[in-house]
């Protein structure tokens, strides 16, 4: 069964016929899956993976290390839920190490992304500092290179 | 005019054997390919992925550090003792890194090889038809005489002991197959290869196995034909890293074998090759430390597009049988009453998809096609709605 969702991450686009011949599944039985999992929450959404570099889209990201003073009872999610809620942040972490929060932040432009950090970020009562790392130059993303494969060619007639 | 006489003296210098090797029928496809543009090929014969990262960089850091040098002519004695393991891992065979393990360059170096090392001139070496385009010239220019038994797609191109045994003749010296099988897909149980052994016994012949595609397997289990009761001493297995690592280019394998069989292909490797190049060695010792997971990655993503071409195969009416090996589908196109060959270049040329026409690989590859599904899905689905396209217009 973790072969439908293999095969849905690579290509969201992938028909149920597909999924049910590359898995040896019957059609009907793929989709009662998908559904399932749609409704579990297992599939979670479905996305385009797209360069916007390429659009001439200007848009600035950064990954901002937060440290934060844990809450009893609630630990760090509770804070995590302050942060991550507001709809700059892109995605959120806690990991280990120096610092609890990882985020990443995008924004129109550099300025949007410290008045976030200066005013939305860094004044909330549990935050203690943060570290704000912009990005440069994009390379690799949920797996994904962001520059398409160099054509290698193979002979197109081998043994 | 003179010019022409002049060629004709110079063919006058060729060896008769060599003479008598026809060129491989996949070559005018290729020179008629290469003119043409938007062609879709499904006549690859090796995997579209590049080699794992992990051992691209082992050979980069490799050639970094300095090591151009040759190494043993038997090959780097850590990459024989991995590949000692590895075969005890798999199969349960104990070969001696140091004397039942020759690393050559690539699996048809090993192949040709053996054959030096076994055949007298008029020595027979039993193969099926079809096989692999190099088995029969193979054998020729060591000196030998194919003899080809015929497989059916009635039973999954299967070679049969029982089609072998009537054409064992005094100078029947060996068996080579090469299961699973390029250009069928095939497999054969571990009943039907107890079937060749209980043969190969009774009439004291040497079975060369070629097992390159043996990690690539669908649902079914590989069976090394060294393993087999009794076989260890009678089978010269052949094998290398290009199809499971994707490293076809660097032209690296290896034989394991009887000590005798090794050191006398040693004799010929080593006045002939020296030994593999130092690199591929490298790339190859990291293949087999760190490979696994990606070669289990390549073979489920092979697993899918396999099922997928089949699938549209039969849909369009060339019927397939279910291949459980390598990376080929090998269906019959009979349907359209065209032989082979008419049929690849009509396809190509009116449809820009290319194919191998099964009579590249012999006699009884006629009337059938091989079609690679180491391709994108993308592109087998584009090429299988042209050959369907195709099909529809020639159909009988």
């Amino acid at each position: 069964m973790n072969q439908i969702f293999e095969i849905l991450e690579q290509n969201a686009r992938a028909t149920p016929e597909q999924i049910s011949t590359m898995v040896g599944m019957p059609a009907s039985e793929v989709e009662k899956v998908i559904k399932q999992a749609e409704k579990d929450g297992t599939i979670l959404k479905y996305k385009s993976v797209i360069n916007w570099s390429k659009l001439g889209k200007e848009e600035i990201w950064a990954l901002i290390e937060v440290k934060v003073t844990p809450q009893r009872d609630v630990g760090f999610d509770d804070i995590a839920e302050r942060i991550y809620q507001f709809p700059q942040v892109y995605s959120a972490y806690l990991v280990s190490g120096t610092y609890d929060l990882a985020i990443i932040v995008k924004g129109k432009n550099m300025h949007e992304i410290s008045s976030f950090v200066t005013e939305k970020l860094a004044p909330l009562e549990k935050v203690q500092s943060t570290v704000t790392h912009f990005l440069l130059k994009r390379y690799k993303e949920n797996g994904e290179i962001f520059q398409l494969p160099k054509e290698i060619g193979r002979l197109p007639i081998t043994p | 005019m003179s010019h022409s006489i002049q060629v004709k003296a110079l063919n006058n210098f060729i060896s008769q054997k060599v003479n008598s090797v026809s060129p491989s029928g996949i070559r005018k496809f290729f020179d008629l390919l290469s003119s043409m543009e938007g062609v879709i090929s499904l006549g690859v014969g090796e995997p579209d992925f590049v080699t794992p990262w992990h051992i691209r960089e082992a050979a980069i850091y490799s050639v970094e550090k300095g090591y151009t040098m040759y190494t043993s002519n038997y090959g780097l004695l850590e990459l024989r003792q991995e590949l000692a393991r590895h075969l005890e891992l798999r199969y349960g065979l104990s070969y001696h890194p140091e004397q039942e393990i020759l690393i050559t360059v690539g699996t048809s170096e090993g192949l040709d090889i053996a054959l030096r090392a076994i055949l007298n001139p008029g020595d027979e070496v039993i193969v099926p038809d079809p096989c692999y385009v190099a088995y029969p010239p193979d054998i020729i220019l060591a000196g030998g005489v194919p003899i080809s038994i015929p497989t059916y797609k009635e039973n999954n191109f299967v070679i049969k002991a029982s089609d072998i045994e009537p054409r064992i003749t005094k100078q029947t010296k060996a068996i080579l197959i090469g299961y699973p099988a390029n250009p069928t897909g095939a497999v054969m149980s571990r009943e039907e290869l107890l079937e060749i052994a209980r043969l190969a016994q009774k009439y004291n012949l040497l079975v060369l196995s070629d097992e390159i595609y043996a990690r690539l397997v669908y649902g079914v289990n590989h069976t090394c034909f060294a393993s087999l009761p009794g076989m260890k001493e009678q089978t010269i297995l052949l094998n290398g890293f290009s199809k499971a690592y994707a490293m076809t280019g660097w032209r690296i394998g290896y034989v394991a074998a009887n000590r005798q069989f090794i050191e006398a292909m040693t004799k010929i490797h080593q006045y002939t090759m020296l030994c593999a190049p130092i690199m591929a060695q490298m790339a190859a010792t990291e293949a087999l430390k760190n490979g696994d997971s990606e070669v289990e990655r390549m073979r489920r993503e092979y697993d899918g597009r396999r099922r997928l071409m089949v699938k549209r195969l039969n849909d369009i009416g060339l019927s397939c049988f279910e291949p459980k090996g390598a990376f080929y589908a090998f269906p019959s196109i009979e349907v359209t009453g065209m032989n082979s060959e008419e049929f690849a270049e009509k396809l190509l040329l009116e449809e820009k998809v290319a194919v191998v026409p099964g009579s590249a690989f012999g006699q009884y590859g006629e009337g059938f096609i091989r079609c690679c599904y180491a391709t994108s899905l993308t592109n087998i689905e584009e090429a299988l709605a042209r050959m369907g396209r195709f099909v529809n217009k020639y159909k009988k």
